[in-house]
């Protein structure tokens, strides 16, 4: 009845695990309980769950990369803890086999369910702005994107209470994640929750490619398209080119895993070095895929507060495109020391060492955007300034790391997680911080609180610096990386400065939240009523905060680059146009998240082998897929009066504040 | 905004041009279901020798009858496309007769299919006998397991086009249907060429 699934699942005997299970229980129940008693369920429903407007579906990525965050950081500073204590013969207090659950949760969720959702929501949110669209492409398919990228968290977060996660690393690797050696349901939580996750990344890849092709307001050709939507296209091109790798490879250890085959296993002919291979074909690509809008929202920050354009648009249109073209020709440097041969290696190392100089160019880039101009030190600009420090170190050990040589020596070693958090903190989050602070009033017409958004900044920026940096100092002193208890004494001390660097971002992780906190209660005083805070140089700073649900009343016509700019310098901004009409929109839908629940339901089902479930579920699946099909009433009018009405308040609001 | 930078777009003009932007999209998404057999066929090329000790190919496959099942989905393919002359006809009936005549061609080919594997599962070959073999089922059954998708996608489609007639969205589906049968019939003939010929050359 219920396959694999028994009350032993449930890990009784550990108490960190029941402590973290009994708040979740009472947190959720207070959730629950509050919306309920807010009798806020119906709103809920209607203009959240069921919305497909891109602005609310990114804020709800946002919401939960930052929920996973908080999770994700959870385990960081638990090994972190770990690795302080557990030293000359001390246990730590973390066993094994707990620990290396912990480890692999920790590198899963910040990839998976921290960056990528942060990235896929500021896209959400910005792109359909930046170009002059109503929507994206596809509304339906994007609401149900998000479901079901909520759908792997979900299964990532049930696997801490019932069952167990893998315990084999982040990219899970085999023979060990084979059935063999992981036979608990681990890596089935990891294969499932990845590949329900995945599946909606990929759609929302070919979703923002057709809406950024074809969706652009009229006159804006592609050299006139915002950077950040250029960073967004090249990302999207990624997704759609690696994403279904992962998907055939996850799927192929699956088969191995249920079917018995032999793709990647020690026996008749399995090939375990074929899985690694293939995985980081996806794998390098999807470094670049959470970094390049990152690196498009650094240039529209940098721009803005620096009072000038952003300086070499074109080069920095061809970096990001090369960088996306050089990510499928680097991947084996994850494996140097895999046997491949000199000549081979010394291919890849070159490769890799050549992407560094697309993204020295966009450096220098938006150095000289900083040069000679009006800089405003808003949070956004510390954020930016941040990366352009923190991420050149990243980048620098990483050029080390390129040359096979070193590499043979450093691999495996906290060396190498001291860089790639170097450049996935000091790029990724840093960039998803920094756009988060510039776009925040966009969305939600306040702006966010600048004490503690810098207070929070430089808690992350100190910590960052304290947990990592003894990690380099570590990885030379031979450490590697995973241990759970190690026998050197000279380590500890370093171990000790990392765990305050840790508890350092503990409070600028805290500080955002408070930031948060701060910001919605002082609302009214932090009112952006012109829809344009920054003074802004492109489109989305040309309608109001927040932007209506239609964006724009009338689809701006494109001159120029940076449009809204010289919109304002020539005084064509703001102006109240003569007439308004009618706005074609796509009515909400509760498809999404109806198939991402028997999604969910289905993979729970595949994870336990509750084989009945899963067929009943994959027949919700399909049947609700197939029932949305013939609804035929997917959009609206929005009447001309109505329009009218609210671009009138907006005219109100900006009358009120010239 | 000020009146000269707008365009007063036609009543509508942004969402009603959602055909060509619908097939676009799918055939961003057949590229990417195209990378998908990527993998399975360089999976397939690494592991082809890696038979340990088991039977290859040439012992297993029978070539006349692989070819039945290639002619079936062929043909599927060209009653798809006297479906799809049809539709530009604006004949819903013989639409919906041509999608029957290529259901139960796929239908046939499919059927083909599991009869094969069953017989290689009673041999003892089955996908758990060697990585060649695990590379083989996952290759040939993905491409079945795409088959039978579209078998279900056709069926509905029959369906929506005896209810709704041959309105934008239902030819709109249709031309993204055919151009996911005639893309699993260039993957069959890639199958075709690198699994059964190619033991055989």
């Amino acid at each position: 009845m219920f396959g694999k699934l028994t009350l032993d699942a449930v890990p009784w005997h550990e108490p960190i695990i029941m402590g973290v299970m009994v708040a979740v229980m009472l947190g959720g129940l207070a959730l629950l309980a509050a919306v309920t008693r807010a009798r806020a369920w119906p709103w809920l429903w209607k203009e959240w769950i069921t919305s497909v407007d891109h602005k609310r579906i990114g804020v709800m990525y946002i919401v939960l990369a930052l929920v996973m965050l908080l999770r994700g950081f959870a385990d960081a500073l638990m090994m972190r803890a770990q690795q302080a204590f557990a030293a000359n013969g001390a246990a730590g207090y973390l066993p094994p086999h707990h620990y290396d659950q912990i480890f692999t949760a920790h590198g899963v969720i910040m990839i998976f369910f921290v960056a990528t959702p942060f990235i896929l929501g500021l896209m959400n949110v910005i792109v359909p702005l930046q170009i002059g669209a109503r929507d994206v492409a596809f509304p339906f398919v994007n609401s149900l994107s998000f479901w079901l990228s909520v759908a792997g968290a979900v299964l990532v977060m049930m696997s801490m209470f019932v069952g167990d996660f893998a315990a084999t690393g982040w990219v899970a690797y085999p023979p060990l994640s084979e059935l063999g050696y992981s036979p608990t349901s681990g890596v089935d939580y990891y294969i499932w929750s990845l590949q329900i996750s995945g599946l909606g990344t990929t759609l929302t890849g070919i979703n923002f490619i057709v809406t950024i092709l074809r969706m652009r307001a009229p006159g804006m050709t592609l050299m006139k398209m915002p950077v950040f939507t250029w960073t967004a296209l090249i990302t999207n091109i990624l997704v759609v080119a690696v994403f279904p790798v992962l998907t055939a490879t996850l799927a192929l250890l699956a088969a191995d895993r249920y079917l018995g085959m032999h793709f990647f296993t020690n026996e008749l002919g399995g090939n375990a070095m074929m899985y690694i291979n293939l995985i980081w074909v996806w794998g390098h690509p999807e470094v670049y895929i959470l970094i390049l809008p990152c690196f498009g929202a650094f240039s529209e920050i940098i721009a803005t507060f620096s009072g000038k354009p952003l300086f070499g648009y074109k080069s920095m249109v061809y970096a990001t495109s090369s960088i996306g073209v050089l990510s499928f020709f680097v991947w084996l440097h994850h494996f140097f020391t895999m046997g491949s041969g000199a000549n081979v290696n010394a291919f890849f190392g070159i490769m890799t060492s050549i992407i560094s100089i697309p993204t020295g160019v966009k450096l220098f880039n938006w150095l000289f955007t900083m040069f000679r101009g009006r800089i405003r030190f808003h949070t956004a600009t510390l954020w930016t300034i941040g990366f352009m420090v923190t991420f050149a170190i990243g980048g620098m050990t990483g050029v080390l790391l390129a040359v096979p040589g070193a590499d043979f020596v450093l691999h495996n070693s906290l060396f190498l997680v001291a860089h790639f958090h170097n450049v996935i903190i000091g790029g990724v989050l840093y960039g998803c911080f920094a756009a988060m602070s510039f776009w925040f009033p966009k969305v939600f017409g306040f702006t966010l609180d600048e004490f503690w958004g810098k207070v929070s900044f430089w808690c992350w920026n100190i910590g960052f610096n304290l947990a990592f940096m003894p990690l380099y100092v570590l990885g030379f002193m031979g450490m590697t990386r995973r241990m759970n208890h190690y026998a050197v004494a000279a380590w500890q001390p370093w171990l000790v400065v990392a765990l305050v660097g840790a508890l350092v971002i503990f409070c600028g992780i805290g500080a955002i939240f408070v930031q948060l906190y701060v910001s919605i209660r002082d609302r009214d005083q932090n009112r952006d009523l012109t829809g344009d805070p920054w003074d802004g140089r492109s489109l989305e700073w040309a309608t109001a905060s927040p932007a209506p649900f239609y964006n724009f009343a009338h689809v701006p016509r494109i001159t120029s680059l940076e449009q809204h700019w010289d919109d304002k310098q020539r005084g064509r901004a703001g102006v109240r146009p003569a007439a308004y009409e009618d706005i074609h929109m796509p009515r909400n839908t509760a498809a999404g998240v109806v198939i991402s629940a028997f999604g969910t339901a289905l993979c729970f089902a595949l994870v336990w082998h509750i084989w009945w479930l899963a067929v009943a579920s994959l027949a919700g699946v399909v049947a609700t897929f197939i029932a949305r099909s013939y609804d035929r009433d997917v959009d609206w009018w929005v009447p001309a009066s109505e329009v009218e009405r609210i671009e009138n308040a907006r005219h109100a609001a900006l009358a009120e504040v010239a | 905004m000020a009146a000269s930078t707008l365009s007063v777009v036609a009543h509508g003009g942004h969402h009603d041009d959602s055909g060509p932007r619908t097939t676009l999209g799918f055939w961003i998404y057949l590229m990417s279901d195209c990378l998908i057999f990527c993998v399975l066929f360089a999976t397939f090329g690494v592991l082809m020798d890696a038979t340990a000790g088991g039977p290859s190919g040439r012992q297993l496959f029978e070539l006349p009858f692989v070819l039945g099942e290639t002619a079936l989905l062929l043909a599927s393919s060209f009653t798809f496309g006297l479906g799809m002359l049809a539709m530009q006809a604006g004949h819903p009936g013989r639409v919906i007769a041509w999608l029957a005549a290529t259901l139960a061609l796929g239908a046939g080919f499919i059927g083909m299919e599991i009869h094969e594997f069953a017989k290689l599962v009673q041999e003892g070959s089955g996908p758990g006998t060697s990585a060649f073999l695990s590379s083989y089922f996952g290759l040939v059954g993905t491409h079945g397991l795409h088959v039978l998708c579209g078998l279900l996608w056709i069926a509905v489609m029959m369906h929506q086009t005896w209810r709704f007639g041959l309105d934008a969205v239902v030819r709109r589906r249709l031309a993204c249907l055919s151009l996911f049968w005639h893309f699993l019939d260039l993957v069959w003939i890639c199958v075709f060429t690198f699994v059964y010929l190619r033991e055989f050359a």
